[in-house]
């Protein structure tokens, strides 16, 4: 039943027990509908971010920054991440614990590497010297991708107990579905990351 | 052993109530336990705010009278109350303490399906209250920015408190809304995944619809003051120009440059309009569930009271800008923002009506909960069509710094939540406690309370007129704020030293009742939604024993034709007479036809 139709219902002419078909019951269906609204959470607060970064920008003391190249290199490590959590999830559907524990690690590497490179391209924008706090571009460039790569770390928690689960033999279907939410988890903020990305390549 | 949501369990690992003091009491995962005590912790702050509205009264009515109010004082005071009070009392009050209570028990769900992570959210905001009230003790005080926190002036010498007071504010701000986020993701999880077998979306208590829909604009508008929590500060600690302009402070130019302070006031109201519904929306709904009770009426126009509390939940997130009306805009900005306002008075409009046509013809009993219902009308009403003209441009323009503005949004927002949670709370104390309340002590509280607050308000919006500007430590001798105003000042002022005094009624009928009450049988009011049926009163941890329970019909069967009793519970199965029904094999009942 969609939600419109459900909506549209005179419950007070219908008694008898309504089957609630649109529930999913299933292990884990609370905490991804859980993530689901942290997600929007999320999404509310980049958005008025990003809004805040736009309108800033058309204030007149603006000075665009130079993007160190690093964040290339950053931009593929985080993909990488987002891939090889993908190539996890896939193999503990299809149970198969080696491929689970190869690629939850590599994910894990590939992120610390993406925060590693991030904390190296703000140590090259402030050996440069040209820019204090009270540059604007420079201010949300800092602010951003700090809360960002929270985010991460966050996340990288989860992951945590994901691979100590992994490694010390759990059985696949007792984690999985923990497995399933960093890989939703981390393809999001991959989204964040190149939305992030292509506002400071295009300002 | 991993993790398992409790919607998620099965029989076996249901049962596993806590044992000791400590995990019953302290750190519990009881929905029920941590609703009491975020709303113990709330109604603890709000008595903090009250006694701060008690000393601005006693400033404006005996200016210079009273030595240790000083102007500084004075600000801190308008500040405090005014954030405690929005924040950290209604909207705790509402979502942690009703929504805790009343979603699992009135969807048939055992708990909230994340109880580590709801008991979790409690403490985190017992942390934002400590953190906010420390900011008493620091050097220099609370801010005195005013609620609004507006830039630059908050974090420039010369605002009280402009260098502990407005950090603690911040931080505990966003303290707050991690806490907020932690039981807000619970509630409408819970909503959407933990309803029991029957309770399908268009059979929730409207009580259940309203606290959703406030979660839901909550999880949405909040970020936006953390956005400008965490700018604001950036602003104070670090020196960055988010929101600061070029300015000068006592006399010398600071270093900051070429911030915004309009682009903070977007994003403040962006969260601060919706902030407005996240605490109507659940006393629309409670107010609904309680007066259809107690008129033994099914609520007038059901369908029409879901859609409307969606309908304002969407609205209220295109209209911020009509708080900002005196910062200046564009003339069509202001023209679609003051649409904007007058559309979203179309639903509030149809769930007054409604609330209205509940009562028309019903057998009302004018019991404390009802009369507390019975006046929030009166005070929505009133209200709300106060806030039908500021939301106009040139009307707002002239009367936005006056007590005009003071009288409209404490009438809306401040007196009729307040009676509503003060409703709620005397119809679901029997459900709380297993006890009854005073219904005399109830009905001198009631009525000392609406006429007091009527006394205060109303006044004030005569005082708006006259041009009696807000925000004042003290008027002196000012030409056109005639000798009468000043009399109507002292006036307000006893009223609210009444009101103020009036609520130790409440506190002493509620404690006392909670220990020698008479005892309250499971459901006293006769009514119809899944709580008053629970085996046990007070509910025990789990809810519902062994087996959850069975819906068959929506939450307003009162005084149906036909029927012996004037109430029909949720989950009462359908009788012969209910057309084309089998018992025996409920799940091809006529719901499905």
């Amino acid at each position: 039943m969609n939600i419109f139709k459900e909506l549209m219902d005179k419950s007070w002419a219908t008694p008898g027990v309504g089957r609630i078909e649109n529930i999913d019951r299933s292990p884990g269906a609370s905490a991804k509908t859980g993530l689901m609204f942290l997600l929007a959470v999320l999404t509310s607060m980049f958005s008025l971010f990003i809004v805040g970064y736009r309108l800033r920008m058309g204030l007149a003391d603006w000075q665009p920054l130079a993007d160190p190249t690093i964040l290339w290199l950053n931009t593929a490590l985080l993909v990488l991440a987002s891939i090889t959590m993908q190539l996890a999830k896939n193999a503990a559907g299809r149970g198969e614990i080696r491929g689970v524990r190869l690629h939850l690690t590599l994910a894990g590497i590939f992120t610390i590497a993406f925060l590693v490179g991030q904390y190296t391209a703000w140590q090259a924008l402030v050996a440069s010297g040209m820019y204090t706090p009270a540059n604007p571009a420079f201010a949300f460039f800092v602010l951003l991708t700090t809360l960002h790569a929270l985010h991460l770390i966050g996340g990288l928690y989860v992951w945590a107990k994901s691979a100590l689960n992994a490694w010390t033999g759990m059985e696949i279907i007792r984690f999985k579905v923990r497995v399933e939410l960093c890989t939703t988890y981390w393809h999001y903020l991959l989204f964040v990351w190149v939305v992030f990305f292509a506002i400071l390549l295009t300002t | 052993m991993a993790y398992v949501a409790i919607a998620d369990r099965d029989h076996d690992q249901e049962h596993h109530d806590p044992q000791t003091f400590i995990t019953k009491y302290v750190w519990s995962q009881d929905h029920k336990v941590i609703a009491i005590q975020y709303s113990m912790t709330a109604i603890f702050v709000g008595v903090i705010a009250l006694i701060l509205s008690g000393m601005m009264r006693l400033q404006l009515a005996f200016p210079n009278e009273f030595d240790f109010i000083a102007p500084q004082d004075y600000y801190q005071f308008v500040t405090m109350h005014g954030m405690i009070m929005v924040i950290y009392l209604l909207t705790a009050l509402f979502l942690g303490g009703f929504g805790n209570f009343l979603i699992p028990l009135q969807i048939g769900a055992r708990d909230m399906v994340f109880p580590y992570l709801n008991m979790l959210s409690y403490w985190v905001y017992l942390l934002a209250v400590i953190i906010l009230l420390s900011s008493f003790f620091v050097p220099g005080g609370p801010t005195g920015a005013g609620w609004t926190l507006y830039p630059p002036q908050a974090i420039l010498t010369g605002t009280p408190g402009s260098t502990w007071g407005i950090l603690l504010m911040l931080i505990s701000l966003g303290v707050f809304i991690i806490a907020f986020t932690m039981g807000g993701l619970n509630y409408v999880t819970t909503v959407l995944q933990a309803r029991c077998e029957g309770m399908t979306l268009m059979r929730m208590p409207l009580s259940v619809w309203g606290i959703f829909t406030a979660t839901v604009l909550g999880l949405l508008a909040f970020p936006a003051l953390l956005v400008s929590a965490i700018m604001m500060t950036l602003d104070s600690l670090l020196g960055t120009s988010f929101f600061m302009p070029a300015i000068l402070e006592a006399g010398e130019q600071t270093e900051y440059g070429g911030g915004s302070p309009v682009l903070f006031q977007h994003l403040f109201w962006f969260f601060g309009h919706p902030e407005v519904y996240i605490v109507a929306l659940p006393a629309f709904g409670l107010v609904s569930d309680i007066l259809a009770c107690h008129a033994r009426k099914n609520i007038f126009g059901y369908r029409q009271m879901v859609w409307a509390i969606v309908g304002i939940g969407a609205l209220s997130f295109i209209v911020w800008a009509h708080h900002m009306y005196v910062s200046g805009m564009n003339p069509y900005f202001g023209f679609f923002f003051a649409t904007t306002t007058l559309i979203i008075a179309v639903p509030t409009a149809i769930k007054v009506y409604n609330w209205v046509l509940t009562l028309y013809e019903g057998d009302i009993h004018l019991r404390v909960p009802m009369l507390f219902c019975i006046g929030f009308i009166f005070t929505f009403i009133h209200g709300g069509l106060t806030g039908l003209f500021l939301g106009n441009v040139v009307v707002d323009l002239p009367l936005s710094d006056t007590y005009f503005v003071v009288g409209h949004f404490h009438m809306v927002m401040g007196v009729s939540p307040v009676l509503v949670v003060f409703a709620a709370i005397y119809h679901w104390f029997p459900k709380i406690s297993g006890r009854m309340y005073n219904e005399t002590l109830g009905k001198w509280h009631f009525w000392l309370t609406f006429l007091g607050t009527y006394s205060i308000y109303l006044p004030m919006h005569y005082l708006g007129i006259l041009g009696l500007p807000r925000r004042y430590f003290a008027y002196g001798d000012t030409a056109f704020i005639p000798e009468s105003a000043q009399s109507m000042n002292v006036g307000i002022t006893y009223a609210a030293l009444l009101v103020a005094v009036v609520q130790i009624v409440f506190f002493i009928n509620i404690i006392y009742s909670t220990f020698r009450g008479k005892k309250a049988d499971g459901n006293p009011w006769g009514a119809t939604s899944l709580e008053w049926q629970t085996e046990h009163t007070p509910a025990r941890h789990g809810n519902w024993g062994h087996d959850l329970p069975k819906v068959y019909r929506w939450a307003y069967d009162y005084s149906v034709p036909g029927e012996e009793t004037d109430f029909i519970p949720q989950n009462e199965p359908p009788t012969g007479h209910s057309a084309g029904f089998d018992p025996e094999n409920p799940h091809d009942g006529p719901h499905h036809a």
